[in-house]
């Protein structure tokens, strides 16, 4: 696969390109504009940027305040700090009034490398998915997060997108459909079927060529909206395939294995295995070494797949 | 528009307010009346003394002036003042905590016109507070918002972020109103975190500040006035005030007296003393 820009990268151009047509778009920055990639944004409309300096909490209700006064708020921040750092702000200043910001967090998982489990937003999603009224999505690569800012930018109720910091490789080539809280089937199968989202949407899709390789066909489905859950394509895979796999580059604990859980014994009960970061932190090291050490590859889906 | 009464029925107001306070709390069983009360003034003074600019009718009129109640268990406070306003009926005052009211026990802005934030959880409304006035200035609006803390609140540090980005941001469309009551969940605040002179500290960021007698209606609306002239910088007003005033004496084995309310007996007590 032809690898594509950053997932923040596209973020940052998408949002700079709406500011053209969107007037009340304002963008609320915690001094990480050039990281998160806000810049390009603020660069273009310095009037609707706000830096309020390293102060999370205050990022967030300030966007809310925004929000509340007719503008349509975005803010971006580091997945681990604008979520853990500020989550009783988006839960009483954003969630519970139910106001239109869209709030993103970048330098999501562990595929940031270097900087180390500090920078890490590895709960993101499941803290995102706990906040009623969110939406939650993680796109895999650089046009469907064009196409999930566009989407996010037609609701005018609160969202989570979570973004990456590394080049990923395009997945989505020409026409495409995204459409929020709908599961996009980038590989068929009827033998089991491996749910992901964002960066382990390559993993996953490599998986299942090794899988074809000793006769297994499996079915692929970019689970991008975490939030609603596409129960119809959960049932569909049960159903059809019997068996599945869950992939993500998040704790096991409250992220994309949980709710398709939930859904699958809600629905048609069938064996589950779940490949992410099983209750640690990380370390500091290279994006690939950490993503085969915390089992987090192509392998690991493999092997998942072979244990049923 | 506004609503500017004369002096006595602006002190006329503050006694219905009051009665509010304590009559709806003691219906409920529960909130916080003396911590309403202590603030009384101050925000009577904002809807009812031609401070603040709004509409009853039209609550979500762009260009309003806002007030946002930030120390959000003051709710039995915020919704008297509505009601006497004009939002919703005074005959919706009793319903105060009661399941399917949407006078909940902390403001609720999904469910009550003129409520501009959600609180209750203490340190966020300034914040807020901060996006409605940079809404304001991208709109050319010359509208004010006006956020009340309580000196136990400003403990938070969310407060102080939002004090520097105000500050950054000139801007004199902004109010904090603290209710310099004195005494917080456990205890005095002197006791518990004394973070007084706050003057000095609001200046030290870059704001223009008051210390006031909250409870002097006309020293109220002179700080309003005097904020309102204020360029390039926001305002605060510290100001004074006596938890549970003007029954405090009442309640003096018991001077904090915190999310308690009175007792029927108590309220008949608490009546003659508000007058």
């Amino acid at each position: 696969m032809k690898l594509g820009k950053a997932t923040r990268e596209a973020f940052g151009l998408a949002l700079a390109q709406l500011g053209e047509t969107n007037p009340d778009i304002v963008v609320v920055d915690g001094d990480v504009g050039n990281s998160t990639r806000t810049e390009l944004f603020g660069k273009k409309f310095p009037t609707r940027f706000f830096n309020v300096g390293i102060a999370e909490s205050n990022l967030v209700s300030v966007a809310a305040g925004l929000a509340s006064s007719g503008k349509r708020a975005w803010l971006a921040s580091f997945a681990a700090f604008v979520m853990c750092n500020a989550y009783d702000q988006l839960r009483m200043s954003v969630a519970f009034p139910c106001l239109d910001v869209k709030v993103v967090g970048t330098h999501a998982g562990i595929s940031i490398g270097e900087d180390g489990p500090s920078q890490m937003g590895i709960e993101d999603v499941g803290l995102a998915c706990s906040l009623p009224n969110f939406t939650v999505i993680v796109p895999a690569d650089e046009p469907s997060t064009f196409r999930a800012i566009e989407a996010l930018n037609k609701m005018h109720t609160p969202a989570y997108l979570r973004a990456g910091r590394p080049n990923v490789p395009i997945v989505y080539e020409g026409d495409f459909e995204f459409q929020i809280g709908k599961a996009n089937q980038l590989r068929a199968g009827s033998d089991l079927t491996i749910i992901a989202y964002g960066l382990m949407i390559g993993p996953a899709l490599q998986a299942a060529e090794e899988l074809a390789k000793t006769g297994v066909q499996a079915r692929v489905l970019d689970m991008h909206t975490i939030k609603p859950l596409d129960h119809a394509a959960v049932l569909a895979a049960a159903k059809e395939t019997g068996r599945i796999v869950v992939a993500e580059e998040h704790l096991l604990h409250g992220g994309l294995g949980s709710a398709v859980a939930m859904s699958v014994v809600r629905q048609h009960p069938v064996p589950m295995r779940f490949v992410g970061i099983n209750d640690t932190f990380a370390e500091s090291g290279k994006p690939d070494e950490l993503l085969a050490k915390y089992g987090l590859t192509a392998a690991d889906i493999v092997k998942a797949a072979k244990a049923f | 528009m506004t609503v500017r009464l004369s002096l006595p029925d602006l002190l006329a107001k503050a006694k219905v307010i009051r009665r509010h306070i304590v009559m709806s709390t003691t219906a409920a069983a529960s909130g916080h009346p003396t911590s309403s009360m202590s603030a009384t003034d101050i925000v009577t003074a904002l809807y009812f003394g031609g401070v603040m600019r709004y509409d009853a009718k039209n609550p979500t009129a762009p260009g309003r002036d806002k007030f946002i109640l930030s120390k959000g268990h003051a709710a039995p406070l915020l919704y008297a003042i509505l009601a006497e306003a004009g939002y919703f009926s005074t005959d919706m005052l009793p319903t105060l905590r009661k399941i399917g009211s949407p006078l909940e026990g902390h403001p609720n802005y999904r469910r009550l016109p003129g409520v501009e934030a959600s609180t209750g959880s203490l340190g966020q409304g300034l914040s807020i507070g901060v996006g409605a006035a940079l809404a304001a200035k991208l709109d050319n609006f010359d509208a004010r918002t006006y956020v009340l803390t309580g000196d136990g609140e400003v403990a938070e540090g969310q407060i102080w972020e939002a004090v520097m980005s105000a500050a950054k941001y000139r801007l004199d469309n902004l109010v904090c109103i603290v209710d310099q009551n004195g005494f917080q969940q456990t205890g005095a605040t002197t006791d518990v975190l004394d973070l007084r002179p706050l003057v000095p500290k609001f200046e030290a960021f870059g704001w223009f500040a008051q210390e006031i007698n909250g409870h002097d209606v006309n020293e109220i609306l002179i700080a309003f006035d005097k904020a309102k002239h204020i360029k390039g910088k926001p305002s605060a007003i510290v100001c004074r005030t006596v938890k549970g005033y003007p029954i405090h004496q009442m309640l003096a084995s018991d001077p904090n007296h915190h999310g308690k309310p009175l007792t029927k007996d108590e309220a008949v007590q608490a009546y003659a003393i508000i007058g």
